[in-house]
């Protein structure tokens, strides 16, 4: 039985950013579950994403000094999904709708965090 | 497909709202309470009619049982729908339901929520979603300003047209006693307030305060007998598209684009018919999809459909009359307030803020992050 997020943290945790993939219809899944959205199957298996997607919204949360603002982003991984993160190295006000960018796998405290960088 | 909706079969006949504002020292089921006797005191009608009840307590899981207690009543349909804002246009249509097919006789609809006097901070009923959380969006701000970034870069939406919205807010609520925020507001007032989540300031977001609301709904033989001028459900419909924003299908089009056409032809009307759109305004760019979604003008064009005060008071089609939940009230869960705005208005109640002599109105309702959308259109008792 698949445990969704649970498998998904512990790939991220050895520095893998895995998605879901339905053998019977070909469509990708994120985040994870138990069966597809829209087709209930449940042929799911763990294949790692490419890593490549497009800002497709992005945000700025603005805090109040000292504390430093930062983006806020959806973003369409070229497999098809769409996920919310942020896109780090540079700065959240150049993050623009449209740019390419990879994903990192980050540390923030004690957890793996799955972030963007400009491509 | 039929419409399938028992059109003008059931009829608001008691509306009320109790606290607009400030309203410390009580539980927010007082308020509910307050709210719901106002109400049927409105329709001319008792405790002892009420047989269904539909509520959504803020912080309280159970909240229907909670107030049927509170209220020592014993419904045979008890309702307590966790989505969100758009609860309570829900509740219209599955209240119109139940009321047509004779499974109750009376519906009360009530709602409390004192967020801005509570002395403790409120244990909320959702948990954060563990794929976005960690990037820290604010809740549930950031969400709507993710789908103003798309809307603004697809269609060429300003913050100056996202600022009418919440400047047409105020003109409304200037005229409305009962409205929270009543002082100046000008255009640049929104553009340069502090920024929140790009590209929306805390001037385009709603207020978080204290409010309670309330409406009856019979069946239309026995509204004739109530108190005041019946208004009646003439359609009512919801869908359900989401939960997170990063699961919106289409973060420019919501699910009213769905709900709308729906209710309108439950209600053999369209989008011109509408005398009154009230628009659940949680951020300034809600109105404008949804104006965009319900047909009353083309998707894309809803930025350029609020300029120059064409929601204000004078402008070509009156939203959200009461001030909205921009400047009126908005205390977690708006949607109750939509619907009793919309009957003040179609009884002619409603003061200096009046349109003239409207016969139909729309109350559209939003849960989540616009994930929820429920449409309800009223009307007078002629265009039954």
């Amino acid at each position: 039985m698949i445990r969704p997020e649970e498998e998904w943290r512990a790939f991220l945790d050895q520095g893998r950013f895995m998605i879901q993939r339905s053998s019977s219809t070909g469509g990708y899944v994120f985040y994870p579950r138990v069966a597809e959205p829209g087709t209930g199957a449940q042929d799911l298996h763990w294949i790692e994403a490419s890593g490549r997607g497009t800002v497709h919204a992005v945000t700025v949360v603005r805090k109040k000094d000292p504390a430093e603002s930062y983006s806020v982003v959806l973003v369409d991984l070229d497999e098809g999904p769409r996920l919310m993160s942020r896109v780090q190295a540079v700065e959240p006000d150049s993050v623009a709708i449209g740019m390419k960018v990879v994903a990192r796998i980050v540390r923030e405290g004690d957890q793996p965090l799955l972030v963007f960088v400009p491509a | 497909m039929r419409p399938g909706f028992p059109r003008g079969e059931a009829a608001i006949v008691g509306a009320a709202t109790y606290g607009i504002g400030k309203c410390p020292g009580v539980a927010p089921v007082d308020m509910a309470a307050r709210a719901a006797l106002a109400a049927l005191d409105d329709a001319g009608l008792a405790l002892s009619d009420v047989d269904a009840l539909y509520t959504s307590a803020p912080y309280e899981a159970l909240g229907g049982l909670e107030l049927a207690e509170y209220l020592g009543l014993t419904p045979r349909v008890t309702d307590c729908n966790r989505t969100g804002g758009s609860a309570f246009e829900v509740y219209v249509q599955q209240a119109a339901l139940a009321l047509s097919a004779g499974l109750i006789n009376c519906a009360l609809i009530a709602y409390g929520s004192n967020p801005s006097s509570a002395a403790a901070k409120a244990v909320g009923l959702t948990r954060p979603s563990p794929w976005e959380a960690p990037y820290q969006p604010l809740a549930p701000v950031s969400s709507y300003a993710l789908a103003a970034s798309r809307h603004m870069h697809l269609y060429g939406t300003t913050r100056r047209q996202l600022a009418e919205v919440a400047v047409a807010a105020r003109r409304w609520a200037q005229l409305n006693p009962e409205a929270a925020a009543r002082g100046p507001l000008s255009i640049d007032d929104v553009l340069f307030a502090r920024m929140v989540s790009d590209p929306l300031t805390v001037r385009d977001c709603c207020l978080f305060n204290d409010g309670a609301a309330a409406i009856v709904l019979v069946r239309r033989k026995r509204a004739r007998d109530c108190a005041k001028l019946p208004i009646h459900v003439l359609g009512a419909a919801h869908a359900v598209t989401h939960r997170e924003i990063s699961s919106m299908p289409d973060l420019t089009v919501t699910g009213a684009a769905l709900t709308g056409p729906q209710a309108y032809a439950q209600a053999r009307v369209r989008a011109s018919d509408i005398d009154l759109a009230m628009l659940y305004d949680a951020f300034t760019i809600t109105p404008i999809l949804f104006l965009e979604d319900l047909g009353f003008c083309a998707k894309g064009e809803g930025g350029c459909f609020v300029e120059d005060g064409a929601i204000a008071p004078g402008g070509r089609l009156a939203v959200n009359t009461n001030g909205g939940g921009l400047s009126c009230v908005h205390p977690g869960m708006y949607g109750l307030f939509l619907l009793v705005e919309a009957v003040r208005q179609l009884r002619g109640e409603a003061g200096a803020r009046q349109i003239r002599q409207p016969k139909l109105a729309l109350a559209h309702g939003n849960g989540g992050v616009l994930s929820s959308e429920a449409t309800v259109i009223l009307g007078v008792p002629d265009t039954l």
